[in-house]
């Protein structure tokens, strides 16, 4: 069995479609010649030549327009935003055309198209560069969007974009792509999206994250196992997310936290929270908490940096203090 | 031959067939057309006068020359992205007038079953893309679905259409840059008619000829009377074909004039004084009545509106009859079905 870094786990997942699927394509900048910035696309070009591996002008309006229409004319493009950031000057071509042509032409005409773009803080690369901004597509009927945890994950999520017959979007959590792991690609159930997946298996408390905070849920969980066994689930697609399984784990378990790289106010944890309230009141132990990342711009230095992400310290004494009696730990942000 | 007797029965009801007679390269089709439009457009308007139809809508009144010349020298099924002012195209490219009506009523004979309105009429058997109403935004789509005929060798020929306001804005240069880079087969057609809504080109636009801005992508720039259906068809079929031979993109600047103003709610008082006159007096339908019949050119239009405005009043009381979309449709098509 290989052992993979997560940007090759990727660009095995892009190569094993190319070749199965003569209508999959790949676009962005820098992807062909130069092997990606992230080395995800590494290969690519020599195997598949240039008009199956296309540089693009930096220009995510005409990358993603482009992949937009080549979808509706029948082929499978795969479109890199090199920073999620860069979104935001295209984001009309996700939610306003990709999202909506299925349903404005009745059916007619599907959009399979993937965006893949990385995302997240960790590596120190700024303000307007380490943002998740998976909020910014939630709410919009049409388009599914995932988030891989670590290698295995990456591939599997985006074999099944690929395949899905509508838009979607993956955010790679950027500070993933060196982590390894060892599995093997041909016989990953490739299964499709909204399945969330279960990271540890416990009656204490369910604990739901997504991209590199599951890896900051599990080892809290880890440490915390001897008194608390946790269920620990990675959502991997955040939209639609997996509501069946978080709410029939909560109901089993009594208590709910999660665990979001995103400010405090308007993310997707809130969106969990709510669901689960709703529906499973009677069966909680205790209320349910939500730890992310303070209302402020991902600060540069490291020493910050490190402090704005939730912690795996900062995971695990929530996990005994809300195990032991109910208690919300008061965010750090709001003790300085 | 008489015109009435060669035309024959309008043809309301088959799109593919009704794209077949722009093809035909009869003068009288091409002309029936633009009077079917014009009608169709003016029909629209005393419709959502009364209150008949909620929401906007952008007709084309003075502009049909374009969408029927372009529309004749289109191959079917070759992928056609324009915008919300869209009546004159899909009629152009063969929707019927009860699919295109029915829509813009919001009904289940329209041709997404009321999902859409006004501004998102489709019909992909003859290649009419849902047109877009975000300004720009069908250009880059153009330039992937021209992509896609690339990769695939398939001898396609995308054509986008946009207005003279929708230059201005990024999705425009990135979508003719990336289509000159790769030489993509698209030919992109500017309908300039002077307004970006209600404000004229000269204070919003840096150059009076659209189809100057295509030295900065190193494509040709094509200048036609958007008024001369003609010439309109000349201009259109050169780019395609310099398109299929693999020779990359072409910017089209159609001059033309819209009689009515952005939307229903614009009575268009931004006019320049004798600006509608000057345009109405090179009016496409005329102009083509003229060169078709030069002895008795109203009496030739007459007679085709004549016919136009009884089909067209049938078209209004089969879309008023026809049933709502059930609540439960909102729901369909959300997500394509996983196979």
């Amino acid at each position: 069995m290989p052992e993979l870094r997560m940007n090759q786990a990727i660009r095995e997942a892009l190569a094993d479609e190319m070749r199965a699927d003569p209508t999959v394509l790949v676009l962005g900048e820098d992807v062909a010649a130069a092997d990606g910035v992230f080395k995800a696309t590494e290969g690519l070009l020599v195997e598949f030549g240039p008009l199956r591996v296309r540089d693009t002008p930096i220009s995510e309006t005409a990358i993603l327009g482009a992949a937009v229409g080549a979808a509706m004319a029948g082929m499978r493009p795969v479109a890199e935003i090199m920073f999620i950031e860069f979104l935001g000057v295209a984001l009309d071509q996700i939610v306003t055309q990709a999202a909506k042509m299925h349903y404005l032409s009745a059916g007619a005409f599907s959009v399979p198209l993937v965006v893949r773009a990385s995302s997240g803080a960790g590596l120190g690369f700024g303000a307007q560069h380490s943002q998740t901004l998976e909020t910014w597509l939630l709410n919009t009927p049409g388009l599914k969007v995932a988030s891989p945890s670590g290698p295995m994950s990456a591939y599997r999520v985006l074999r099944a974009a690929i395949r899905d017959p509508g838009p979607v979007v993956i955010l790679e959590p950027r500070a993933l792509y060196g982590v390894r792991e060892t599995f093997d690609p041909d016989t990953v159930p490739i299964d499709g999206l909204g399945i969330a997946r279960r990271m540890r298996d416990g009656d204490a408390v369910t604990i739901v994250a997504l991209g590199q905070m599951v890896r900051v849920a599990s080892a809290a969980a880890e440490s915390a196992a001897a008194r608390w066994p946790a269920d620990v689930w990675d959502l991997e697609t955040i939209l639609p997310w997996d509501r069946a399984s978080i709410l029939e784990s909560v109901k089993r378990t009594g208590r709910l936290i999660v665990v979001e790289e995103n400010p405090q106010t308007g993310g997707w944890g809130n969106e969990i929270v709510a669901y689960v309230s709703e529906r499973a009141w009677s069966s909680l132990k205790a209320p349910p908490v939500r730890i992310c990342c303070p209302d402020a711009p991902v600060p540069f230095a490291g020493k910050l940096e490190r402090r704005y992400l939730p912690s795996e310290a900062s995971v695990a004494d929530q996990i005994q203090a809300l195990c032991t009696d109910g208690r919300r730990l008061t965010p750090w942000w709001e003790a300085v | 031959m008489d015109i009435l007797q060669e035309l024959g029965r309008p043809n309301v009801t088959d799109s593919t067939q009704r794209r077949g007679l722009l093809h035909s390269g009869s003068r009288a089709s091409l002309l029936d057309r633009m009077v079917e439009i014009r009608v169709f457009e003016e029909q629209v308007q005393r419709l959502f006068m009364k209150g008949l139809i909620p929401g906007t809508t952008h007709t084309c009144q003075g502009q049909e020359a374009v969408c029927v010349g372009v529309a004749s020298v289109v191959r079917t099924g070759d992928p056609v992205l324009c915008t919300y002012r869209g009546h004159g195209w899909a009629l152009s490219l063969g929707l019927t007038p009860v699919a295109a009506l029915g829509e813009i009523m919001g009904k289940t004979v329209g041709c997404t079953g009321g999902l859409g309105g006004s501004m998102h009429l489709s019909d992909r058997s003859v290649g009419f893309w849902p047109t877009i109403a975000i300004i720009g935004a069908q250009l880059p789509i153009a330039a992937g679905a021209a992509m896609a005929s690339q990769i695939r060798g398939d001898g396609a020929v995308t054509v986008a259409v946009f207005g003279d306001g929708a230059v201005n804005i990024g999705a425009f240069h990135e979508a003719l840059n990336l289509a000159a880079v790769a030489s993509l087969p698209v030919v992109f057609i500017c309908e300039n008619n002077l307004y970006g809504e209600y404000s004229r080109i000269d204070r919003t636009t840096a150059v009076s000829d659209i189809a100057s801005r295509a030295a900065a992508y190193n494509i040709p720039g094509v200048i036609v009377d958007g008024q001369a259906i003609d010439d309109v068809r000349a201009a259109a079929r050169a780019a395609i074909d310099r398109a299929r031979a693999g020779d990359g993109p072409t910017l089209i600047e159609a001059k033309t004039y819209r009689y009515v103003g952005h939307s229903r709610s614009d009575p268009a008082k931004y006019r320049l004084a004798g600006e509608l006159e000057t345009w109405q007096a090179r009016d496409p339908i005329k102009l083509l009545a003229a060169a078709i019949r030069p002895e008795a050119p109203d009496q030739l239009i007459a007679s085709l509106r004549e016919r136009w405005e009884g089909v067209m009043a049938e078209v209004v009381e089969t879309v008023l009859a026809a049933p709502e979309p059930d609540v439960r449709d909102m729901f369909r098509h959300i997500y394509a079905p996983i196979q």
